[in-house]
């Protein structure tokens, strides 16, 4: 158990750090960088927590995709050299994030939570299916998102052609 | 399972499919108009067959048929096809995506009838996302600078909002760890309070859910995007979202909280006390910032604003009444239809007037009184009908709403409530002056497309109905008080 305790703390601690540079640094293209590294910290807590079909997912569609996502459109923009702007609200914005930082920090250590005792399965791919699309399972939001796709897919279109 | 049951939404859908389908092939773009319509009649009319059934659920309870959900359905289908009726005119300009426009607004209206229908966390997630979207979309429909900014805001706001509501929802299932509103609701009871109070999680995750939640229904201090998504987005999708989005938004608060934090009673004690407070905020900031302002469309923003506050008034009275008391739901439905019809009539009014005078300003309706007698009339027995003076269906709203409140120990907010109407007559009375008593600024007549003076008669109609026999609608808002208990 001692290994994954590293691996969380030193995952959860790059995890943290990128999330920071995301935040901070004032060139986006290395914010968008930034990201990427953040979105791997996690895929990696994942692991540690034998979700390996969520770890995937996390590398294939963050890191993959939206990441390319990102920096093409960082690419098509114009004006990136400024960088991000800087905001008035920078020191009350702080004060509310440590203030709402500190509130959950306090209640999640002095929670009991519910913990599962049962051992993790490996993989939990086909038992993933089996919840989403077996009898007894979370059908109706996967076909709610299914109508989500398509409204997404529509707004996209409406948005992008000329009028 | 029944599928039977899940026919409203599913027509919905298809309608929704075939009207995106239709608009590649037909020239007369018209016609998109009359199938949304059939739409929006036909699922209403499985809506009305299942009317009066015993609760159920299904989909292994994510999805409750009760009279709770039919009502909401019942009402976001009526708005929907008063929508489609006020955005005639409007839409007949665009060269493009018709299909979509109408398409998105089906879907939407979808994703509300599923936020008041469902009972499970995800669920629930995914269908106010299904609402956002299409929200969002419409919003930027226009594409001109205002337009696009008020629909960013709309996304960014609602993306965060959205990211709270989950971290809320995440907290409550850790500690419950069950995501069906029923179970949370059994796990909630096995404690006992000292486990409870021991326990910071569940109540962060709580007031994380009415963060996420009160950005729906634009209260304070969650309301930020109420003014410029007001005016910058389609005067049609304004109506809709001051309406149909918070009425949604409403219907799953009192879901969510009167199924799963209902009780123990000191629970619900809490909630309602911290909605008695957001809604004092609420109205009193709303009417005040609404004094100053000059363009009606913002002034409305404000309004609904202040108007969440006094239906907020209606939840603080369900957290503070025993379970089996209904009087603070269905006064809190009752003021909704009344709420809805209202609003739509005002801004049916507005469509049509500043589609003539291409202008939102307060003072550019000067003299509608003697341009247009009969828009001016329909938009002055909505304002007075949201200033809550009888006999238009704003004044039983009230009424039913704060005398809920009184009988629940709730004097305070209702001093207040009332404080405030007072306060909100001046705005809304001065439209009312500056369009029977100010000078036209021309004698040019004020024109309007049959669609519009449908939809504005049928609004008018409904409000005059509901202030005059209020008795059985109320009956209705009663019956359909009942939501299924898991």
């Amino acid at each position: 158990m001692i290994g994954l305790d590293i691996a969380f703390w030193v995952l959860a601690i790059v995890g943290i750090i990128a999330a920071l540079a995301v935040v901070l640094l004032s060139d986006v293209f290395r914010a968008a960088l930034s990201l990427v590294v953040c979105f791997l910290a996690v895929a990696g807590i994942y692991i540690t927590l034998s979700a390996d079909f969520l770890a995937a997912v996390q590398v294939l569609i963050y890191v993959g995709a939206i990441s390319v996502l990102i920096i093409l459109a960082i690419m098509l923009t114009r004006e990136v050299q400024r960088g991000s702007p800087s905001n008035r609200l920078r020191i009350p914005a702080f004060l509310v994030a440590i203030l709402f930082l500190g509130g959950m920090a306090f209640a999640m250590l002095n929670t009991t939570w519910q913990v599962s005792v049962a051992p993790p399965l490996e993989p939990t791919t086909s038992a993933l299916a089996g919840l989403l699309f077996g009898e007894g399972g979370f059908i109706l939001p996967v076909e709610i998102a299914a109508i989500l796709l398509l409204a997404a897919i529509l707004g996209a279109i409406v948005l992008v052609r000329e009028k | 399972m029944n599928l039977e049951l899940f026919l409203p939404e599913l027509t919905l859908a298809a309608f929704a499919i075939i009207v995106i389908l239709l608009d590649l092939v037909i020239q007369r773009k018209g016609w998109l108009v009359v199938v949304s319509l059939a739409g929006v009649v036909v699922a209403a009319g499985f809506t009305i067959i299942m009317w009066g059934g015993s609760s159920q659920a299904i989909f292994n309870n994510m999805l409750a048929v009760d009279n709770f959900a039919l009502f909401f359905k019942l009402l976001f289908l009526a708005i929907a096809a008063l929508v489609i009726l006020a955005s005639v005119d409007y839409v007949s300009k665009f060269t493009r995506f018709q299909g979509e426009y109408h398409a998105l607004v089906l879907l939407s209206a979808l994703g509300m009838m599923l936020m008041a229908a469902t009972a499970e966390l995800i669920s629930i997630y995914i269908a106010l996302e299904l609402t956002s979207i299409s929200l969002y979309v419409l919003v930027g429909f226009l594409k001109d600078p205002k337009s696009t900014e008020a629909s960013l805001k709309y996304l960014l706001l609602g993306a965060v909002a959205s990211a709270v509501l989950l971290f809320g929802m995440a907290l409550v299932f850790g500690f419950t760890g069950k995501t069906q509103l029923g179970e949370i609701a059994q796990a909630i009871q096995a404690l006992s309070l000292s486990g409870v109070l021991a326990s910071p999680g569940l109540i962060l995750g709580i007031v994380l859910m009415i963060a996420g939640f009160g950005f729906k229904i634009a209260a304070v201090p969650f309301h930020m995007w109420v003014p410029d998504v007001y005016e910058g987005a389609p005067t049609p999708i304004t109506a809709y979202l001051s309406v149909a989005s918070k009425a949604a938004g409403f219907a799953i608060i009192l879901r969510v909280f009167y199924s799963a934090f209902g009780l123990p009673q000191w629970l619900s004690l809490d909630w309602g006390m911290l909605f008695a407070v957001l809604a004092a905020i609420g109205m009193t900031l709303g009417n005040v910032v609404a004094i100053p302002q000059t363009n009606i469309k913002r002034m409305l923003g404000y309004s609904s604003i202040a108007q969440a506050g006094y239906l907020m008034v209606g939840l603080a009275t369900v957290g503070f009444s025993p379970a089996a008391d209904i009087v603070g739901r269905s006064s809190l439905l009752f003021f909704l239809a009344s709420y809805a019809l209202t609003n739509l009539g005002a801004f049916t009014a507005i469509i049509a007037i500043s589609n003539k005078l291409d202008s939102d300003l307060i003072q550019d309706y000067s003299g509608m009184g003697k341009r247009a007698p009969l828009l001016a009339l329909a938009l002055t027995l909505c304002l007075i009908s949201l200033i809550g003076l009888p006999p238009a269906a704003g004044f039983m709203a009230k009424f039913y709403i704060f005398s809920g409140a009184v009988q629940h120990g709730l004097l305070w907010l209702v001093v207040i409530a009332v404080i405030n109407s007072v306060i909100s007559a001046y705005y809304y009375l001065r439209v009312v002056k500056v369009m029977w008593l100010g000078e036209p600024a021309s004698e040019e007549k004020v024109p309007s497309s049959g669609a519009l003076r449908l939809a504005l008669s049928l609004s008018c109609l409904g409000v005059l109905l509901l202030g005059i026999i209020p008795g059985y609608i109320m009956k209705l808002a009663e019956v359909a008080a009942k939501m299924f208990v898991f």
